[in-house]
């Protein structure tokens, strides 16, 4: 097994500790203007059956062309996910009856994938990272959808999404636990989605989830494993491995033995039900599609996607961290999702001084931005406070000219009424007071004022911290505190 | 009327040309000899308004000068074929009243170079047969008989429909397709001229598909140069289908009567088979000193593994029949069955739907592609066809241009003579064909001969990949020496 796999969490049964292995199978919807083999519109939500070619509704005599977008796509999806990408490809058919596919078969690519083994970093909480190895991914048509609720008596059929290009992304078992499951699916929708090779919109289904589970003692042989089909939440992931995990803990304590099967999840229950047993599995019939030729294409092809490549989120961490001396937490929390990476980067580019404010601007970014989004329930999309704006704000606080305390009623008058925060902080007299005349006049009169606390902050250095607040409370906020400190330190003499 | 049906494709062109008669005349010619013809079978859906529609409109492109290649000529085209508000039915039930709304390749191009169409002829089910017996519309009769025999002949299949009404001077040509022989065992029942182009070289789109890569569309006439005039326009680079070829078309008329002169003919001697008629054998070697005659060079060949093809193809190509019916399935086009499921909606369409023959390849396909015998059939039966692949790619990398063989190894047989008890029988009718199609190569079937009874018999010419025209010329000398059979009209 691979050697950088991290142990994950173990679960306590009766008779011990157990180990869950998991193994998982992404299919996620590739981004393109149109169908894997037809010239049909991919476009989410048309009128039922309005995106549906000859070939899609699989007409006598209809046949398949490759769609080079999707091609491109997925060979940039390898390359992001550090894989090997095989020059030559073939596409089979997987023959099944059923009403959401009508060729008779999907046509998938089964012995000779367009990429192979590749691995995925995932960040794991306490900053901790796990390599979870990639076995392969390849090109198939999506299904249509079947319509059960139109009628009482029959099925209705939307081929819409039918030969819409998915990439099945297959992981190696090198998964531990939930946390580690809901991390892979988080980094690798993050990578698909900077790739621009997947929207990555699991409610709209254009990611999901197929779920390998097993259990064993830890370092023993691998157990039977069960298929927890089509998940289309992280959260729901994690819910269906915690579940599953302890179900076949149990039947295996219980003196049982786990029958291979497909499961699925329900979540309104929070259980794993059977779906079909090893033994009602399909006999796909995999065969070479003659109606295609192998796909093949040069690594001179390859190498121009490759130096086309956008930066990725690990090499956008690593570039945060070198060389604006964030930290991995705070890098790792800024990349997660291409949109708040972009924020950042816009904040950045309207910095005066990037290596002084840079940090600073990390911290505005995760704690006060991030944090009042979420308390609104708002995404980064929808951020009342523009990159601009908060540039401005960090510039005020890093050139002295405004305090940190300041700077947050700023935000928020920035967040709830807009304007400039330049001319926000002059027209409503925010700026700092760095006229150490006038502070030392506040600072003496405090002085005179409280013989008392003279006495003792001179015998108890640690107690000046009570005049700085009373300087501070006299300047509405406003005097510089740096200023005060150095003044305070003199006239106590400490 | 009698002399507007039997003239050949380039006697008719020069006949509009001079103006000596129109299309729709032609036309109307044909559809009298349609009705008259119906006990064949030929046709199973005569459209003699569209016929007379497109007949006008060439006459009027003709008469500015503007008429294509095919300009006027009436064809038949088979049912395989999916033509543009026109049933199209494969002759199976499972598609029943089916009217596609677009338009195969292939026939567009004909309807583009100005020919005119006659109605759909009959084929065997899905082209899935050798006596064009399997149809739902029934059997066609070869319009040839025994000498003083009344019995009812088969033309041959799957292009059976094809074969039958161009020999009978029902159309000037016809489509047809050739999965395993299908074009070129009724060409040489009916004394025709069939052509099965290198796999590629005609666009499949829009067609029928029996076994994906082994279908190959390609004409049926009466003279080779008639034959070599429909595949120009027939054939072509189409980006609909991927496995067609980006290859200039050329002009294969100019081929005809060509110098053959130093042109290596193998004579493979895996296809002597033990116990074939002597007049088939007598055939052959007559084709052979009529090449000679004409300057080429007969060269003894072997093709070593020959008597593995038709084991092979009946794997291969049910595999992708299997596979390629499953779309018939009663949910958007064709006959519905209902059921109380889908499963069972399923199972009552197709059983009521597919004829026996349809049914057992889809059978023998789903076996030979299931878990754990896919290697040892499907697989297998791969390795095969490269192997016979290379047999012949190591014959014509010895200078060889051509080989010749029987089309098949006998004459016609009666309508249900053959194939009853043992689907065998009927299969090894295809034994000098199939192994054209399994190596994708290109071939032609030219009337040579009668047997005793007075029935034609064809022989084979099998050229290298995408020269047609070696086998327009090589053709051309055969039909020349052996002259041109015609049927007795008996209908």
């Amino acid at each position: 097994m691979n050697a950088t796999v991290k142990p994950g969490k173990l679960i306590k049964g009766q008779t011990g500790d157990w180990e869950v292995v998991i193994g998982m199978e992404i299919h996620a919807q590739v981004t393109s203007k149109s169908k894997l083999f037809s010239g049909a519109s991919t476009e989410f939500g048309g009128e039922p059956n309005s995106h549906v070619s000859l070939v899609d509704a699989a007409m006598p005599g209809m046949l398949p062309v490759i769609n080079e977008e999707c091609v491109r796509q997925a060979v940039r999806t390898g390359l992001g996910l550090n894989a090997q990408i095989n020059l030559r490809s073939v596409f089979d058919r997987k023959n099944y009856f059923y009403a959401d596919s009508p060729q008779g078969y999907q046509i998938s690519q089964y012995k000779s994938p367009i990429v192979g083994e590749g691995e995925v970093v995932v960040e794991l909480d306490g900053g901790k990272t796990a390599t979870v190895g990639i076995e392969r991914l390849h090109l198939e048509q999506d299904a249509g959808k079947l319509l059960h609720d139109q009628s009482p008596t029959m099925s209705y059929v939307d081929l819409n999404r039918c030969g819409v290009a998915l990439m099945e992304i297959v992981s190696k078992p090198d998964i531990r636990d939930a946390e580690q499951a809901k991390a892979y699916v988080t980094k690798l929708r993050s990578i698909l989605r900077y790739l621009g090779t997947c929207d990555g919109d699991m409610e709209k289904g254009s990611l999901r989830a197929d779920v390998n589970v097993s259990v064993r003692k830890p370092g023993g042989p691998l157990g039977t494993r069960c298929e927890i089909k089509n998940m289309n939440s992280i959260n729901f992931i994690g819910q269906a491995i915690e579940y599953e995990a302890r179900r076949q803990i149990e039947i295996i304590e219980d003196g049982g033995t786990i029958d291979q099967e497909t499961r699925l999840f329900d979540p309104n229950k929070g259980e794993t039900r059977s779906m079909r047993s090893k033994e009602e599995a399909h006999d796909y019939r995999y065969f070479p599609d003659p109606d295609l030729l192998p796909l093949e294409f040069t690594q001179g092809y390859v190498d121009e996607l490759k130096a086309d490549l956008p930066e990725l989120p690990d090499q956008k961490k690593a570039r945060f961290i070198e060389s604006l001396g964030l930290s991995p937490y705070d890098a790792g929390v800024l990349v997660a999702e291409r949109e708040s990476a972009v924020f950042y980067e816009t904040v950045l580019a309207g910095l005066a001084d990037k290596a002084r404010d840079g940090k600073l601007a990390a911290n505005w970014v995760i704690n006060e931005l991030f944090g009042r989004l979420n308390k609104e329930g708002r995404d980064i999309t929808g951020s009342p406070v523009s990159a601009a704006q908060l540039a401005a704000i960090v510039g005020l606080i890093g050139d002295g000219t405004i305090s940190g305390k300041i700077a947050k009623d700023l935000f928020e008058i920035v967040w709830t009424e807009g304007g400039d925060p330049r001319e926000l902080v002059e027209a409503r007299g925010m700026k700092q007071v760095t006229d150490l005349g006038a502070i030392e006049k506040v600072v003496d009169d405090i002085i005179a004022a409280n013989p008392d606390k003279v006495a003792q902050a001179k015998a108890k250095p640690q107690l000046a911290g009570w005049f700085v607040g009373q300087v501070m409370k006299q300047s509405g906020g406003k005097a510089n505190p740096q200023a005060v400190n150095d003044l305070l330190k003199a006239k106590l003499g400490i | 009327m009698t002399d507007l049906t039997s003239m050949t494709i380039a006697e008719a062109k020069a006949g509009l040309a001079k103006k000596s008669f129109t299309s729709l005349e032609l036309t109307d010619a044909h559809l009298a000899a349609i009705e008259a013809a119906r006990v064949l079978n030929a046709f199973i859906l005569e459209t003699p308004d569209q016929a007379r529609d497109m007949a006008r409109a060439v006459d009027a492109k003709i008469a500015k000068g503007e008429g294509g290649p095919l300009a006027g000529i009436p064809l038949g085209i088979k049912d395989l074929f999916a033509t543009k508000d026109v049933r199209t039915t494969a002759c199976s039930k499972i598609l029943g009243n089916f009217v596609p709304p677009y338009e195969s390749t292939v026939t567009s191009q004909l309807w583009r170079d100005g020919a005119v169409m006659l109605g759909k002829l009959n084929n065997d089910e899905f082209a899935m047969g050798s006596s064009n017996e399997t149809s739902c519309f029934g059997p066609v009769v070869n319009p040839w008989r025994r000498e003083g025999s009344n019995t009812t002949l088969v033309p041959g299949g799957s292009s059976g429909g094809s074969a039958s009404a161009v020999a009978a001077l029902l159309c000037m040509g016809a489509t047809a397709t050739d999965t395993g022989g299908s074009i070129r065992q009724p060409a040489a029942f009916t004394a025709t001229v069939g052509v099965k182009p290198t796999y590629g070289r005609c666009s499949r789109w829009g067609i029928v598909a029996f076994a994906s890569s082994l279908d190959q569309a390609g004409p049926i006439a009466r003279t080779t140069r008639d034959a070599a005039i429909l595949m120009r326009s027939m054939a072509g680079h189409d980006p609909k289908d991927t496995t067609s070829v980006d290859r200039a078309v050329p002009d294969y008329e100019a081929a005809i009567g060509k110098s053959v002169k130093g042109m290596k003919i193998g004579i493979p001697k895996e296809y002597r088979l033990d116990g074939m008629p002597a007049e088939i054998e007598k055939l052959w070697s007559e084709g052979a000193a009529w090449l000679k005659a004409a300057g080429a060079e007969l060269v003894d060949v072997s093709l070593p593994h020959t008597k593995y093809a038709l084991p092979a193809y009946y794997i291969v190509a049910p595999a992708e029949a299997s596979s390629n019916l499953a779309r018939y399935d009663g949910v958007r086009y064709g006959l519905r069955v209902p059921g109380r499921s889908i499963g069972e909606l399923y199972e009552n369409t197709r059983a009521e739907g597919f004829g026996d023959e349809v049914r057992r390849r889809v059978m023998i396909g789903t076996y030979v592609l299931s878990a754990g015998y896919y290697d040892a059939y499907y697989l297998r039966a791969q390795k095969v066809r490269t192997l016979i692949k290379k047999d012949f790619e190591d014959c014509f990398a010895k200078g060889i241009s051509a080989i010749l063989t029987p089309a098949t190894p006998s004459a016609a047989f009666g309508v249900g003579e053959k194939g009853g008890a043992d689907p065998v029988e009927m299969y090894l009718n295809d034994i000098f064909t199939v192994t054209v199609n399994m190596a994708g190569l290109p071939g032609i079937a030219v009337p040579a001969g009668t047997d005793a009874q007075g029935l034609p018999l064809g022989l084979q010419l099998i050229g290298r990949p995408f020269d047609e025209e070696t086998l327009f010329s090589l053709g051309e000398v055969v039909e020349q020496a052996a002259g041109r059979f015609t049927p007795q009209r008996w209908w």
